[in-house]
């Protein structure tokens, strides 16, 4: 029998805590430090609105090659960025505009790219947003974004202590929170915080820890996750906010499993110190959680790597997800319980 | 053996729905439909358009002026100028005022619905301003919006595309799918094309240069007709003084045609009118030989030629060196009929056939090379068990596409990246089942004892774990938008479907092999 981790193991992870705690302090941090100087995440053109257009060449050519002879016909104001592999010889041509008819322009940037590189170049795709659309597009993702808290916000109020009144109340007071908030008329992104900040303070006073872990947890993995997005230089773009959306719901998944574990093992084992049971639940699901992280890394990485250009930064996000919200279910949301418990006795 | 025989029937029914769903995709049968592939993987163009609704209340107003003026001059009722004036509003001046209560008695029985904004009856020449009812504006609105969907449905029917996708979007967007439309620009000027066909006379009297200084006779405009020399590839431009008032519309024409002038050898357009439409050329016509008629097409002047005769057969030709395909789109634009108002394209993604192809492509290798990964490693690490599981997984993935076919859902790039992800996630049930039944089995349980509590204690957690991405995935189905809806419609099959084969599928498997084969070592 194969096994990743021996039976009875027993690291101690509670330990490891202060460690993890200035870790995750850093990385958030380094995100919001890193939002600061960058003024805002970029956004691609769902967002900002805005034409790409994808060529293909049939010889190598280089992108100032490619700027060059644009400037030359007097299209300034582009971007040119090299698009998968360097054998495909693939471009992505970024522009604002996106008052002149697109096919034209495409067609005239075809005829002076194919006329300078003695290359015949395809255009393969071409998208154009207006400013309009934009605006739309980033609502859109905003309420999704805001909405996936707040359903995911309530289930897990009431999943772990399973005191549904308690949770009544607490959506309620939720939902008038953020509808108070709403009619000051403030955007979408001011919402999405005072929901998250009315959450912390709901969950403090009604005292629900198992839901403060996850909810703390899940803020972690996708303020992390946008952290490394941004990092990477990378665009915002509709897939990207699924991936984070998918992130949201699929971090939750390891933090209800050693939650679910660590409420069995105070059952079984009422006279231990909560350290312990911790140690023992985190010990007791990381097979599990290592294996299923695995398997989803794994096909991640396939995606990765072989899925193209169109998924690659899509698989990137899902992946620093994945791997930061292991993490974070084994060493954010179980010593938040333990923190808690502390305070609790003083 | 009650429960084996439940989840037996189950697993069969399921199986044998799936596969009839499935089938269609593969090898063309009754009854289903083949599951629908994205614009992003066989190819085309999307565009999202704009009608300007308001430019439909203005002419709307514009119509109504001029009845107003025919009425009021039948009526006697002295008036300097009837008009539309910024804001979507109308404006009255009259002659005199003494005409104030006759207008005001005309106004009372013909246009009751009319809002009055504002009234200067102490001016030599009273003014008033109106405007229309809002519940008059919303419906003309939604009217263009109507008509404009169904004209530009029309010309794409016509114009031979297969499967376009067309409807509205939010109060006045139309969104359309194209696929395999590979002449975006020509599907887009034969979209786009307002094709408001108007006759008007010419002004011969008039004063061109004082024209083009903005000095125009009253009830004229000045409209230019456009021409590229085929010789120099210039640009030439004939002004125009036109009467305002348009004769006859392209809303009489009944067909038309590209044919070949027989003299020129170029292709022209022949409208036929509707017996309307006839008897109102024919009376132009006969009033106004040796004057010149001018066909305008969105406000430019195709051809301007001279009135020799009375014309009563109802036929009309519009020449202006087309090309061929000029001619053909221009002949679909007016068969079809005008757009109530003028587009914009707001959003436009045009992808090309071998971009589309590669994605496929990648699509499939990505999920095979995901597929093999985990199914060697789920074999390798639970033996018989991972076989188990990874039967189920392989089940999991035609009933993704059974739900696809079955909900009409469209597959696209992001989709496949949703079956991926199913891939990797849908084994995390039977991890945590096996996990389970490994410590029970440590504990020192019989194998079907082992299997029972595994599978009891796994199933609520198996079944929280999978709630919260089904949110998310909702709430992405939800506010989601074409290549991002098709990943979380996979998601959401993905999510379900795991559940069933999970804890139905392998649990009937396991029962399967220790009731059935009374295996005493249980392989996990």
């Amino acid at each position: 029998m194969f096994q990743l981790v021996k039976p009875g193991t027993n690291i101690d992870f509670v330990r490891l805590r202060k460690f993890a705690y200035t870790l995750s302090l850093s990385l958030i941090l380094g995100t919001f430090l890193l939002l600061w100087i960058e003024g805002g995440p970029k956004e691609g053109i769902d967002f900002v609105g805005g034409t790409v257009i994808q060529v293909r060449f049939t010889t190598p050519v280089s992108i100032p090659g490619i700027k060059k002879s644009l400037t030359a016909q007097h299209i300034t104001g582009v971007t040119v960025q090299r698009f998968g592999n360097a054998e495909n010889n693939e471009f992505l041509i970024h522009t604002d505009r996106f008052d002149m008819p697109t096919d034209k322009f495409s067609a005239k940037l075809a005829k002076i790219l194919s006329a300078d590189t003695k290359s015949k170049v395809e255009i393969r795709r071409v998208e154009m947003v207006g400013p309009k659309v934009g605006k739309d597009l980033r609502d859109k993702a905003a309420y999704a974004l805001f909405y996936t808290l707040l359903f995911i916000t309530i289930y897990i109020s009431g999943r772990f202590e399973t005191k549904w009144m308690v949770s009544g109340a607490m959506v309620a007071a939720l939902i008038g929170g953020v509808y108070l908030v709403s009619l000051i008329g403030l955007g979408i992104y001011y919402l999405i915080g005072a929901a998250l900040l009315i959450t912390l303070v709901l969950f403090w006073f009604l005292d629900l820890r198992y839901a403060m872990g996850a909810i703390v947890a899940l803020i972690h993995d996708v303020t992390i996750t946008t952290g490394m997005f941004v990092f990477s230089g990378k665009e915002f773009t509709l897939p990207i906010i699924a991936a984070l959306l998918t992130i949201l719901g699929y971090s939750l998944n390891d933090t209800i499993i050693v939650f679910d574990r660590i409420r069995e093992n105070l059952k079984k084992m009422p006279k231990s110190p909560l350290r312990e049971i911790i140690n023992r639940s985190v010990n007791d699901t990381l097979s599990r959680t290592l294996l299923t992280s695995g398997t989803v890394v794994l096909v991640l990485l396939a995606l990765f790597f072989l899925g193209g250009g169109i998924i690659h930064d899509f698989a990137f996000t899902m992946l620093v997800g994945v791997v930061v919200g292991t993490y974070s279910s084994i060493y954010v949301a179980s010593p938040i319980l333990l923190a808690w418990q502390r305070k609790a006795k003083r | 053996m009650n429960s084996i025989s439940w989840r037996l029937a189950t697993s069969i029914g399921v199986l044998l729905t799936a596969v009839i769903l499935v089938l269609p995709s593969f090898k063309p049968m009754w009854p289903h439909k083949k599951i629908n592939l994205g614009l992003d993987l066989r190819g085309g163009m999307q565009l999202v358009l704009e009608v300007e609704t308001n430019k439909a209340v203005e002419g709307n107003i514009d119509r109504m002026a001029e009845d107003m003026k025919s009425e009021m001059r039948k009526d006697r009722i002295r008036f300097s100028q009837i008009e539309r004036i910024k804001g979507e509003r109308l404006q009255v001046q009259l002659g005199s005022q003494d005409m104030i209560n006759a207008f005001d008695t005309f106004l009372n029985k013909e246009y009751p619905d009319l809002r009055e904004l504002s009234r200067d009856t102490a001016a030599a020449q009273p003014t008033f301003v109106y405007g229309l009812q809002e519940k008059q504006v919303a419906h003309i609105k939604n009217q263009a919006e109507e008509q404009a969907l169904e004209t530009i449905r029309n010309r794409i029917d016509q114009f031979g595309v297969s499967e376009p996708d067309i409807r509205r979007q939010g109060s006045n967007r139309i969104l359309i799918q194209l696929p395999g439309v590979v002449n975006a620009q020509r599907a887009k000027a034969l979209i786009g094309k307002t094709a408001l066909l108007e006759f008007k006379l010419v002004d011969d009297n008039a004063d061109i240069g004082a024209a083009k200084q903005g000095q125009l006779p009253p009830g004229t405009e000045l409209l230019y007709k456009v021409v590229r020399n085929p010789d120099t590839g210039r640009i030439e431009r004939t002004p125009f003084v036109v009467f305002k008032h348009a004769l006859l519309t392209g809303r009489y024409v009944s067909d038309a045609r590209v044919q070949i002038d027989s003299r020129t050898n170029e292709p022209d357009v022949t409208l036929d009118f509707d017996r309307k439409g006839a008897d109102i050329f024919a009376n132009i016509t006969e009033d106004n030989v040796n004057k010149r008629l001018a066909i305008v097409l969105d406000n430019k002047i195709q051809t301007a030629p001279v009135i020799q005769e009375r014309i009563s057969g109802g036929h009309a030709r519009i020449t202006g060196n087309f090309s061929m395909t000029e001619a053909k789109d221009l002949a679909i634009v007016l068969r079809a009929g005008a757009l109530p108002a003028p587009v914009k394209v707001l959003e436009e993604r045009t992808v090309g056939p071998s971009l589309g192809a590669d994605s496929i492509h990648k699509g499939i290798l990505s999920t095979i090379v995901a597929g093999i990964l985990v199914i060697v490693f789920m074999a390798v690490y639970y033996r018989l068990s991972g076989v188990i599981a990874d039967v189920a997984l392989a089940l999991n993935i035609v009933l993704i596409a059974a739900g696809l076919a079955a909900f009409k859902a469209t597959l696209t790039l992001p989709g496949i990246a949703g079956v991926i992800l199913t891939i990797g996630m849908a084994v995390d049930s039977n991890v945590l089942i096996f996990e389970r039944i490994r410590e029970e089995l440590r504990i020192g349980k019989m194998p079907m004892a082992a299997v029972d509590a595994g599978f009891d204690r796994a199933t609520l957690t198996i079944m929280d774990s999978n709630i919260t991405t089904l949110i998310a995935a909702l709430v992405l189905f939800q506010f989601g938008t074409g290549p991002v809806k098709g990943f979380a419609v996979t998601l959401s099959l993905g999510v379900v479907s795991s559940l069933f084969t999970a804890l139905v599928f392998s649990r009937y498997l396991f029962d399967l092999l220790l009731t059935k084969r009374k295996v005493k070592q249980l392989s996990i």
